[in-house]
Parts: C-alpha cells; sequence; structure tokens
C-alpha cells in the first residue's frame, strides 16, 4: 500500500516555477522533514498537498487514492491535517472552541438538530469535548483551556495550533516550521512531542522545518529542495553532508 | 470575584453559564413582562426595539460571528415584510405560513446574494449588498402587482388561528416571544459546530478549510439564516408600521443596522440587543438634540448680548435641521464606536463588570488588544 507519494508535483506561479518536479514517498508512522533556503517551495508543497493550490502537473496520493483534485475541505476528513507558519488560529475564540473546531471533520449533526440542540446534538458534542481534552492532556494545555487566543503567548499558540489538527485525528500531520519563533527551551519540548505523536498516536508526520537540531532529533527521512527542485534524500546526516545542500545553503 | 467550578463536559453545554446567571435572565423576563403596566404607551415603540432586536441578531450572525459584512439588510427587511402581506393579505393565508414562508422566500434571497460572496471578500462584499439593496428598492417600487408600488400598501392586523391582535399589549408579546425565539435558536446554532465553523470562518478561512469547514456551504448558510431572521423581523414589522412603502427599505436602515451590531459589539448576541435599544432611541435623542442644542448655544452665546445669542440660535437651529444630518450622525457614531471602542457597548459593559469584580485590582491594561475590526485579506 502507498501511503503518501508526491508524483512529479509542479506549481507554476506566472513564470515562476515555486515547486518543480518534486517526487517523494512517505512511509506510515516516519517523520520525514523538507528542508531549503528561503523560497525553495516549501510551504508550496504544503498548501499542495493541503488542497490549497492546484498543482500544474503531478498527482497526490494518499493511502492508495489519488488525492490531487479533491476539494480542500474534504482532505482533513481523508486524515491529513496541518499546522500554519504564521499561525493561523481563530484568534477571537478560546483553545477549547479552537480545538473542537478541529473536530468538524467528524461532524456529523444537522442544522435542523443543532437549532433545536436535540440530545443526539448534546451526545455528539460531548464526545467530541472528550476528544479534544485527551489533545488537551497530551500536550500539557490544561491551564489555556479557556483563555482567548488573542490572549496567549506564542508558544502556546505553536502548541495549540498542533493540537487543533491533532484534534481531527489525522493519520498525516504536516507540521510547516513547528519551531519557528520558539525559544531553545520549546524547541526541545516540540521534538519531544514530535517523537510521542509519532511513536505514542501512531501518527505519520510531514514536516517542514529549519533548525537543524530538531530536523536531526526527530527526522527518519530528509527531503532538501532548492529553487522547487529536490536537491537530496535521505537520512538527516546525509543530507546535510551532500555536497549540493552545502552549495546552496553557503554557496560555493 | 467569582469562580465557576466546573465539574463535567455537560456544564460547558449549559443555555446560561451557571444558576446565578439564569436567575438574572428569569429577573429580566419578569421585567418585560411587568413592563407594559408601567408604560402601557410607549408598547408600540418598544415592540419596535424588539424587532430591531431580530434584526441586529440577524447581521450579528453574519457581520458579528461570520465576518461578511452586509450593507443590504433593510433590503431582506423588505422581502420579508412584503412577502409576508401579499401572502397573508393577497392570498389570504394562515398568518404563521405567511410569515414561515415569508422567512423561507427572504432565505432563498439570502442565498442567491450569498453566492457571489463564496468569491468576494471585506468591503468588496459590502459593496455587492449595497448593490443588492439598490436593486431591491427598484422592484419594490416598480413590481405594483406585489407591493403596490409608490402607493404603499396598508397592513391588516396579525390574525393568529383566528385570534387577532388588535392591542399594542398583544403586539408586544408576539414581538417578544419571537425575539426571545430567535435568541435561543442562534445561541443553540453558534455553540454547536455550525457556530464554531462561522467563527472560524471570521478568524481564518485557510485554518477553517483545513480543518474541514466547507466554506461556500458554510457562508451560504450564514446568509441563509441571517436573511430568514430578517424575513421574520420584516413582517413583524410591516404590522408595527402599519402601511407599507418602497422608501421605507432604504440604505439608510441598512446603515442603521451594520450601526446596530458596530456599537453594540461585534461578536456577542448581547451586542445585537444592546445595538438595536441604542439604534431604537437614537431618532429619539437627535430629536430631542435639535430641539435643545440650539437654545444651549443660544443661552451660552447671550452671555455676549441677546442680539449674539440670538444670532447664534438661528444659525445654529438652521444648522440642526438640515435634512440630511442623520445619515451623517450615524456615521459619525460608527466610526467613533470603531475608533474607541471596538467592542461596542457589550466590551464596555464587560468592562464595568469586570472593574468592579476585581475590584480594587482592575488595570486597564485588561482588554488592551489589538483594534482590528476585520482580519486582513493575507493569504487568500
Amino acid at each position: 500500500m502507498t501511503f503518501f507519494k508526491a508524483d512529479g508535483l509542479a506549481i507554476n506561479f506566472g513564470g515562476i516555477k515555486a515547486v518543480d518536479g518534486v517526487s517523494f514517498e512517505v512511509e506510515p508512522g516516519q517523520v520525514f522533514t523538507i528542508i531549503g533556503p528561503n523560497g525553495a517551495g516549501k510551504t508550496t508543497i504544503f498548501n499542495l498537498v493541503s488542497r490549497i493550490y492546484e498543482p500544474t502537473e503531478g498527482k497526490l496520493i494518499f493511502r492508495d487514492e489519488d488525492i490531487t483534485r479533491v476539494p480542500p475541505h474534504e482532505i482533513a476528513a481523508r486524515g491529513i491535517a496541518r499546522t500554519f507558519q504564521n499561525i493561523e488560529l481563530f484568534e477571537h475564540a478560546t483553545v477549547l472552541q479552537n480545538l473542537l473546531l478541529g473536530r468538524h471533520a467528524h461532524k456529523k449533526s444537522n442544522v435542523i438538530e443543532e437549532l433545536l440542540f436535540l440530545p443526539r446534538v448534546r451526545k455528539m458534542e460531548l464526545e467530541h469535548r472528550e476528544a479534544a481534552e485527551k489533545v488537551i492532556d497530551f500536550l500539557d494545555l490544561q491551564p489555556y483551556r479557556d483563555s482567548l487566543i488573542v490572549n496567549l503567548p506564542y508558544g502556546v499558540r505553536k502548541v495549540v495550533e498542533m493540537a487543533r489538527a491533532l484534534c481531527t485525528e489525522p493519520k498525516l500531520l504536516l507540521l510547516d516550521e513547528p519551531s519557528s519563533g520558539l525559544n531553545v527551551e520549546e524547541t526541545q519540548d516540540m521534538a519531544f512531542w514530535i517523537k510521542d505523536i509519532c511513536n505514542l498516536l501512531g501518527i505519520t508526520v510531514l514536516m517542514v522545518e529549519h533548525d537543524m537540531s530538531l530536523v536531526s532529533a526527530v527526522s527518519d527521512r530528509v527531503l532538501a529542495l532548492n529553487y522547487g527542485r529536490p536537491l537530496a534524500m535521505g537520512t538527516a546526516r546525509e543530507v546535510q553532508e551532500h555536497p549540493d545542500v552545502i552549495k546552496a545553503y553557503l554557496g560555493e | 470575584m467569582r469562580f465557576i467550578f466546573k465539574t463535567s463536559y455537560a456544564q460547558d453545554l449549559r443555555l446560561f453559564r451557571d444558576d446565578f446567571q439564569r436567575n438574572w435572565y428569569l429577573l429580566l423576563l419578569v421585567g418585560l413582562l411587568a413592563l407594559p403596566s408601567v408604560v402601557p404607551d410607549y408598547l408600540i415603540d418598544i415592540s419596535l426595539v424588539f424587532i430591531y432586536g431580530l434584526c441586529g441578531l440577524s447581521l450579528m450572525v453574519l457581520a458579528g460571528y461570520t465576518g461578511l459584512v452586509s450593507l443590504g439588510h433593510a433590503a431582506f427587511l423588505g422581502i420579508g415584510a412584503y412577502a409576508h402581506v401579499f401572502l397573508y393579505q393577497d392570498l389570504g393565508l394562515p398568518w404563521l405560513l405567511a410569515m414561515v414562508l415569508a422567512a423561507a422566500i427572504t432565505a432563498g434571497v439570502g442565498i442567491v446574494v450569498g453566492l457571489p460572496a463564496l468569491r468576494m471578500t471585506g468591503i468588496y462584499l459590502t459593496i455587492a449588498t449595497l448593490a443588492f439593496a439598490l436593486i431591491i428598492q427598484e422592484v419594490l417600487t416598480h413590481w405594483e402587482f406585489v407591493t403596490n408600488g409608490l402607493k404603499g400598501k396598508a397592513v391588516n392586523k396579525p390574525d393568529i388561528f383566528g385570534l387577532t391582535i388588535d392591542s399594542d399589549l398583544g403586539f408586544y408579546f408576539l414581538c417578544l416571544i419571537f425575539l426571545a425565539g430567535g435568541l435561543w435558536l442562534t445561541r443553540n446554532l453558534l455553540r454547536m459546530p455550525t457556530g464554531r465553523a462561522w467563527v472560524a470562518i471570521r478568524d481564518s478561512e485557510i485554518a477553517a478549510q483545513s480543518m474541514g469547514v466547507n466554506l461556500a456551504l458554510y457562508k451560504t448558510m450564514a446568509f441563509a439564516y441571517s436573511a430568514a431572521l430578517m424575513g421574520i423581523a420584516g413582517a413583524l414589522f410591516a404590522h408595527q408600521i402599519r402601511f407599507l412603502a418602497p422608501d421605507i427599505f432604504t440604505v439608510l436602515l441598512s446603515i442603521q443596522f451594520l450601526l446596530m451590531v458596530v456599537v453594540g459589539g461585534l461578536g456577542s448576541l448581547h451586542g445585537a440587543i444592546f445595538g438595536a435599544i441604542f439604534v431604537a432611541m437614537l431618532p429619539v435623542m437627535i430629536s430631542e438634540a435639535r430641539d435643545a442644542v440650539p437654545l444651549w448655544f443660544g443661552a451660552a452665546f447671550s452671555l455676549f448680548g441677546k442680539d449674539a445669542g440670538d444670532a447664534v440660535f438661528l444659525a445654529v437651529d438652521r444648522f440642526v435641521k438640515q435634512p440630511g444630518l442623520e445619515p451623517g450622525i450615524f456615521g459619525l457614531i460608527l466610526v467613533l464606536f470603531i475608533l474607541f471602542e471596538p467592542l461596542g457597548i457589550y466590551g464596555r459593559w464587560m468592562k464595568i463588570k469586570t472593574y468592579f469584580s476585581l475590584f480594587p485590582l482592575y488595570k486597564r491594561a485588561t482588554f488592551k488588544r489589538q483594534k482590528s475590526y476585520m482580519k486582513s485579506e493575507r493569504l487568500r
């Protein structure tokens, strides 16, 4: 079975080839990291996978299904959740409400039931709450449960965003620069959590990251990109020592 | 300061936060039931506040919760009013059925108007709804078969299952029931996945989409629900004013509705009600001020002699009796609120409450936030 595969993925913005023929395959249970200099097309790949952008060429396969033409709001129900580089939380809602929105893909109620607040909806609401509480326990978010996002510090917001993604019960989790803006200690916490997500929850992680210590600590496989083209693929060490990668980062 | 001790998840699903809060609302209800015996002469005016409350609720769902600002809500009110009166009087349908159908028709129009909303955001959508409102006003003027055009249309008393509501008192309670029902339904929807999806769309479309929210579906739903509420409000409004004419449903009325939600406080149901009270009282305040302000100026300047006083009185009097002044005042209030109290009257109310519950430890920074009215249009 193919778990996740990008096959010859390409997208042009006008004349700019942001991503140009990128192929990779993610095995279940892996942490797969994409690295590359700024503007290499890492986040573009994420936006392609979560179907926000329409690929010019190429195919996306998830669990043996071609998801290249699936509408973006159905991606979460397929089992792919994501975080954003510049946190995209619902700022004027509480942490709990944010997490409960993460349960949206599992919504089974219709509007009439909701308008009248029938017992069935109440029961489902409690189930959603329980699922959200599990994630709160997992990521130690108890103190912030009822705080508005606007009142939270950046580091906590990063965790809340990951929590919201986990609430969708994903099989593949896309983390866009999980450590950006975090201090050293918070980055270490993040490394532990990513390992836990992979080992304890059995969720495959696809991540974009700049912090090489975090990349080396958690990644099973690393793909290096530059100008939308793949440079090297392998373990963190192999990729870091690859001459093309060194050239891309440091120049000749 | 009270802390709420939570022992079960079900506690967060309750309609009221705790018994304490519920009792306050019960007290309010008792007050509203007793109000007619205190001010028997103003019942029809208070009914208008209730109807405005429904309008505020409607626009609050759309602008305050889903982030789609509409300047076309007077048109929805007009469609609801005319549809109801046409069905009830010209076609002779039962009152309640006419109202439900009017709400359905308005919701249908809401969906049609909502469709471009899937492609437009922010100010562009607002302009589109403004254009829609102008078109509807023309339709109301020229579709004489239904609306009787500029000649207008007299509205009969409501007759609900043979029970004719011909007293102001009866109408007062009718409006109160509809407002309470509207509040209950809206509150239910807002604490459910649908309401959360709306808030999500308001705060970050891209994240909402990635979490599985079908943007097109939920935006259309917000438009439909908002329009349906407006349709019901329109039906009641027709009975309140007793005479329909197309020039009632102008853009100025739409601006008043927007004023309602912004002044009341975007993103809270309380705000819709506070805003409705404010906007309903505004014309009274303006007409009072029209009489009072020139006198004040005249009195102040008569210190420089009687002639100066009279001259200033006349000048100010002429200025405040200008016909186009009201839209200006509405606009000014809107701008002042966005600048100085973006959370509206409800925000001010929360601040006062917090001040007393934290006394003497309240600090002004408690409510300091980025002043944002709509999220910047990034990543779209």
